[in-house]
């Protein structure tokens, strides 16, 4: 443990905390551009979302690396449009949710810069990450935390993968009893309308006529 | 206790020597909240929506010999169909369809740099459109950092791989079955609604033509005096 040792740690401590980690996927967005992303879930999943932002700067016609100043507001509204996470984060962020009800849940995101003098014509470049139900689960973190062995580890994974499957079979039950009903009701809107339909026209056309006829008799042309 | 090697082991043993070095709590932290900063992910599955005439593009990093697979599906919104256009590093075009429901396409990354693929709606006048896609690179993360494993898998773990494979494709199965659920679901749910809107504006329109008639044949006999035998047939 002598100054040997200290340099390569460094290094390592250095590499680990200034060179940003790229997340997998990235896409451009405008100024006041709202970016919506759609996750239909099934309920009591977890769900992560990491994002990186970075600025396009003129000056250097590239990318900057980090952005300190940029915020993005996050939010996440459930299958019943009710907003159930509203935050604004900085240039990096993560954000977590575990949905209530199943169906289709909105994550949006859009800037909300304060230089906005930066910003004119500027693009900005969001790198996103969103994993779902048993993605999110950090297996090495587990095996240490439990101390499972490499077995029990690989049975654990499993056993999230069959619970994801299960509950999502359990959501397609509810989504198929929701397309019945839907089915159902055109079904006796049809019927019903149909009906309704018919007898108007039926009785409009006896009225047509006894209203004219009693009009024309009044005006002695019949 | 298994034994890391190659890059792993080096980053492990730094890792040690920092925390016997420093002794300090939060350099520790620092150096875990880097680990977890550095995801292990390599997939990437989103549903988005398409405005009409727009253009959304989505850029990935990959690097050379990688196996990478690009899936999507549209979800809702007219004709179902989207324009799909994959690029490599060099601007070359990878794959390119017009107006498709669905594809999946898997190429190997001849070169290192950002591939780009975009998802066009710009024919569509008035339609927005939820687009799905699934864009894998490599293989899954390993479970543990100790992949230069020394012995074979026993019996065991190869069944848990292969169960692993197989739940993977049950999963994947399930996705696509969603989304085609989907499909037809916001489909009866539009009839549903048109439904109701075309029997209740058709019954007005009902009652507004034939009280309108009337007053029309009406207005026809009301200031003459000569007589007409014809009624209205």
């Amino acid at each position: 443990l002598s100054d040997m040792m200290l340099t390569p740690a460094a290094g390592v401590i250095l590499v680990l905390t200034w060179i940003h980690p790229s997340y997998a996927l990235y896409f451009h967005i405008g100024e006041t551009e709202k970016k919506c992303f759609i996750e239909e879930i099934p309920d009591e999943t977890m769900v992560i979302g990491k994002y990186r932002t970075q600025l396009w700067d003129k000056q250097t016609s590239s990318f900057l690396p980090s952005t300190p100043g940029l915020g993005m507001h996050v939010e996440i509204k459930d299958p019943d449009t009710k907003v159930i996470l509203s935050r604004q984060y900085g240039s990096d962020g993560r954000f977590t949710f575990t949905s209530h009800t199943p169906g289709e849940h909105q994550i949006c995101l859009h800037s909300n810069s304060t230089k906005m003098a930066l910003f004119a014509g500027g693009k900005l470049r969001v790198h996103l990450d969103i994993q779902v139900g048993e993605h999110t689960n950090n297996y090495p973190e587990i095996a240490a935390k439990d101390k499972l062995t490499e077995l029990q580890l690989r049975v654990r994974q499993l056993l999230d993968q069959v619970e994801q499957i299960q509950k999502e079979q359990n959501y397609q039950r509810y989504r198929e009893e929701r397309f019945r009903m839907t089915s159902e009701s055109t079904n006796q809107r049809v019927l019903w309308w149909s009906i309704a339909q018919t007898l108007i026209l039926i009785i409009t056309g006896i009225w047509q006529m006894k209203h004219l006829k009693s009009f024309f008799e009044a005006k002695k042309l019949v | 206790m298994f034994i890391p090697t190659g890059p792993l082991r080096f980053y492990s043993e730094a890792w040690l020597s920092i925390f016997r070095m420093y002794r300090s709590f939060r350099v520790l932290l620092q150096v875990l909240w880097a680990q977890l900063l550095c995801g292990w992910v390599l997939g990437s599955e989103l549903t988005f929506e398409l405005p009409d005439n727009a253009k959304q593009c989505f850029y990935e990093d990959v690097i050379v010999g990688t196996k990478c697979t690009l899936e999507f599906q549209v979800v809702t919104g007219g004709h179902y169909d989207v324009d799909c256009r994959l690029e490599d590093p060099d601007g070359t075009t990878l794959y390119k369809e017009m107006k498709k429901q669905y594809d999946s396409f898997t190429f190997t990354a001849a070169k290192n740099g950002t591939f780009k693929f975009c998802f066009s709606n710009e024919f569509s006048t008035f339609t927005h459109k939820t687009v799905y896609f699934d864009f894998q690179v490599g293989d899954d993360p390993p479970l543990f950092p100790n992949e230069n494993r020394v012995t074979a898998l026993t019996q065991c773990e190869s069944a848990c791989v292969s169960i692993h494979e197989a739940l993977k494709s049950v999963i994947d199965y399930q996705t696509h079955f969603r989304l085609r659920e989907a499909q037809g679901r916001s489909r009866a749910e539009d009839l549903n609604t048109r439904v109701a809107f075309w029997s209740i504006g058709e019954a007005i329109i009902l009652l507004v033509v034939s009280i309108s008639q009337v007053v029309l044949l009406r207005s026809f006999f009301s200031d003459r005096k000569t007589t007409t035998t014809r009624v209205g047939s």
